[in-house]
């Protein structure tokens, strides 16, 4: 069992929907995001998601473009993301941690190296935004070979075709998308996320999250009661832009986010 | 295997190629692969976009031969292939009329384009006007800034032009933000990409509206000389122009083929474009292909005198094509192209586009190591116009 599997069965024996936070790697500095990873654990999330820094983030909106960009001044490069979830491991050994990235960087580390190190460091799944499971067999097998769940997402213009194929190679959980778009963007439609949810359990048992558009407490306390997990991503990495230049604020401001989120989610269970 | 039945199904050319994109692109990119498959044997469709071929862009393109330019380097003689004399000034305007066509045939009313140099972005905006299109053309603010001429075409054409300032702020960038229009948009709008690179079908859509230039150029060549030529020369930025000239040559082996990339500075200088000649491969823009990366997998900034060829990426069939050495990919550096566009310019009367002149300066060097007996035809992708200020500023002028 993987430590998101016991995660997810965790939260479902207490009915409750797993919170998943995302930050970039290395931002603002990379001696910062394991300590913002502990925080975002104290005040209520259940599963984290880090960013691995890419120079050409083609499916995020301008809110990680910029957090990518922030890593990259500090040359935090996929191993450098490596020593941050070891420095985290050494304190939480329980939290699961998803690397969500593009392929390049994991490529040219070489899939063997890169799934080795991985899972040595105490990673838990990879999102890799660009490769669908077409272009996975050679990677795939090497991430189960090392324990790594494949983490996928789905899109509401994802037939039931590729539902299937996806979830067929998906472990952990799948990850949908809840609008048209790139990360952090806005209007999202209740009903027909719920409706595809409906749709997508039928062809699953893996959880199911939600993200791309979860803006604040209300939109997570919305999702909460129809996914299996919330993933907020840009509302946080929107915080730790703001309050760049005072990094003794940080802490508390995500913390306060996290915890009126996870607050709400749970009352609303 | 037989190099022109290339991509396979899954759209890769040997391990070059593919889909690889974010699930969220995953639909959009297999609509178009099935409107494409579809039109590409629609003879109305086919002929419509002849039609416009014909009487809109100019075509069939003539082939001059550079006869003074020959001379004067005693070698082999140089023929030019002019897709300069094309409307809007370069080959662009093949793909973009055919990719517009095929909007229209899918009730997109909405088309978007990337630019680097403004000639894409040109040659979109023209054929969005011609069809009552929206269109909407991304460019990095570094290249609105070296490109102002063509940023005003393209506003004059009715295309709102959004710099866009992300990463390095050129081509790239500008197709980064493209694909990000584009899945947030995809009920209504087409994406237009300008090279023979992207997610597939792009790779072969592109160049399958390109190779109109290497498929009259294989009938004027025999028309004019009695027989192929013996090397064909084009430059590569993403490689549009060169896929175009070299595809309906490739089962010619005794054609000699040479894609000339940017060695901007020179390729020990790291400040270049060359991806083939110096990069190693990876995966960006939807393609795996050669890439200039850095050692952690970054994409690095290129540097050309050229915009258009200023692409840290290149199409996966030129990938292709290089390792299995069917093509030589060599590069020029900017003051060897700066040198060649002179002397075209003076010797025949013809101003090339900065991105063309680095075919004609390779073609001279070559020319010199050939007989008088052998001919060279070079691809003469587009006209100068739009580099008159980066000319001058070379020599020190502001017009």
């Amino acid at each position: 069992m993987s430590r998101i599997t016991d995660c997810f069965a965790a939260l479902k024996h207490q009915n409750r929907t797993a919170l998943v936070t995302f930050i970039t790697a290395g931002d603002p500095q990379p001696s910062m995001t394991a300590p913002l990873m502990q925080t975002l654990v104290e005040q209520g999330a259940d599963i984290l998601e880090l960013g691995v820094p890419f120079s050409d983030p083609m499916a995020d909106g301008p809110v990680i473009q910029r957090a990518s960009e922030r890593a990259l001044a500090q040359n935090t490069s996929l191993r450098d993301v490596l020593d941050i979830v070891r420095e985290f491991r050494s304190q939480n050994l329980t939290t699961p941690v998803v690397l969500m990235g593009y392929l390049n960087p994991i490529e040219i580390m070489g899939y063997q190296h890169f799934a080795a190190a991985a899972q040595e460091a105490g990673v838990d799944g990879v999102l890799t935004v660009d490769l669908p499971p077409e272009e996975g067999h050679e990677f795939i097998p090497v991430m189960q070979q090392h324990e790594l769940d494949p983490i996928y997402l789905l899109a509401p213009t994802s037939t039931p075709e590729r539902i299937q194929r996806i979830t067929g190679s998906a472990r952990g959980f799948v990850y949908y998308v809840s609008l048209k778009g790139v990360t952090g963007a806005a209007h999202l439609d209740v009903q027909s996320v719920a409706d595809k949810l409906t749709q997508i359990r039928t062809m699953t048992a893996l959880p199911v999250g939600v993200g791309f558009g979860v803006k604040d407490a209300a939109t997570a306390k919305a999702m909460a009661q129809i996914a299996d997990a919330v993933v907020v991503g840009s509302a946080i990495v929107s915080q730790i832009e703001r309050l760049v230049d005072e990094p003794s604020k940080m802490h508390e401001a995500i913390g306060e986010l996290v915890r009126a989120m996870r607050t709400a989610m749970d009352q609303g269970a | 295997m037989n190099v022109n039945q290339l991509p396979d199904e899954s759209g890769h050319f040997g391990p070059y190629g593919g889909v690889f994109v974010a699930e969220t692109l995953m639909e959009p990119i297999e609509e178009l692969r099935l409107a494409y498959e579809k039109y590409r044997q629609d003879p109305t469709f086919l002929a419509e976009w002849q039609a416009d071929l014909h009487h809109y862009v100019g075509r069939p393109s003539p082939i001059y031969y550079a006869e003074r330019l020959s001379d004067s380097l005693g070698g082999a003689q140089i023929y030019l292939k002019r897709e300069d004399l094309n409307h809007t000034g370069a080959h662009k305007v093949n793909n973009t009329i055919g990719q517009a066509l095929l909007a229209k045939r899918m009730g997109k009313t909405r088309i978007i384009a990337e630019t680097g140099a403004g000639q894409h972005g040109v040659a979109s905006a023209t054929v969005a006007a011609r069809l009552g299109l929206q269109c909407v053309v991304y460019m990095g603010e570094v290249d609105i800034a070296r490109q102002e001429a063509n940023v005003y075409r393209m506003r004059l054409l009715g295309a709102e032009v959004r710099s866009v300032t992300s990463g390095s702020k050129t081509l790239k960038d500008a197709l980064n933000e493209a694909m990000r229009d584009w899945v947030t948009n995809v009920d209504d709008t087409f994406y237009i990409i300008g090279t023979v690179a992207g997610p597939h079908p792009y790779p072969a859509m592109v160049r399958d509206f390109q190779t109109v230039i290497g498929r009259e150029s294989r009938e004027q060549m025999q028309d004019m000389t009695g027989r192929l030529p013996d090397a064909l020369v084009a430059c590569v930025g993403g490689g549009s122009n060169a896929i175009g000239l070299f595809h309906p040559f490739l089962a010619d082996t005794d054609v000699a083929i040479y894609g000339v990339e940017a060695a901007g500075s020179g390729l020990d200088s790291g400040m270049h474009a060359a991806p083939l000649c110096a990069g190693k491969p990876g995966v960006l823009h939807g393609n795996r292909t050669y890439l200039m990366e850095d050692t952690d997998g970054q994409i690095i900034e290129t540097h050309s005198i050229s915009a258009g060829l200023d692409y840290p990426g290149v199409g996966p069939e030129h990938a292709w094509l290089k390792d299995l050495k069917r093509a030589n990919y060599v590069a020029v550096t900017d003051d060897e192209a700066l040198n060649a566009f002179h002397q075209l310019t003076r010797i025949e009367g013809i101003i090339p586009a900065l991105e063309s002149s680095h075919a004609i300066a390779y073609a001279m060097q070559l020319a010199e190591r050939m007989d008088r007996q052998q001919t060279i035809l070079v691809n003469l992708s587009g006209r100068g116009d739009k580099d008159m200020h980066t000319v001058a500023a070379q020599e020190g002028l502001q017009l």
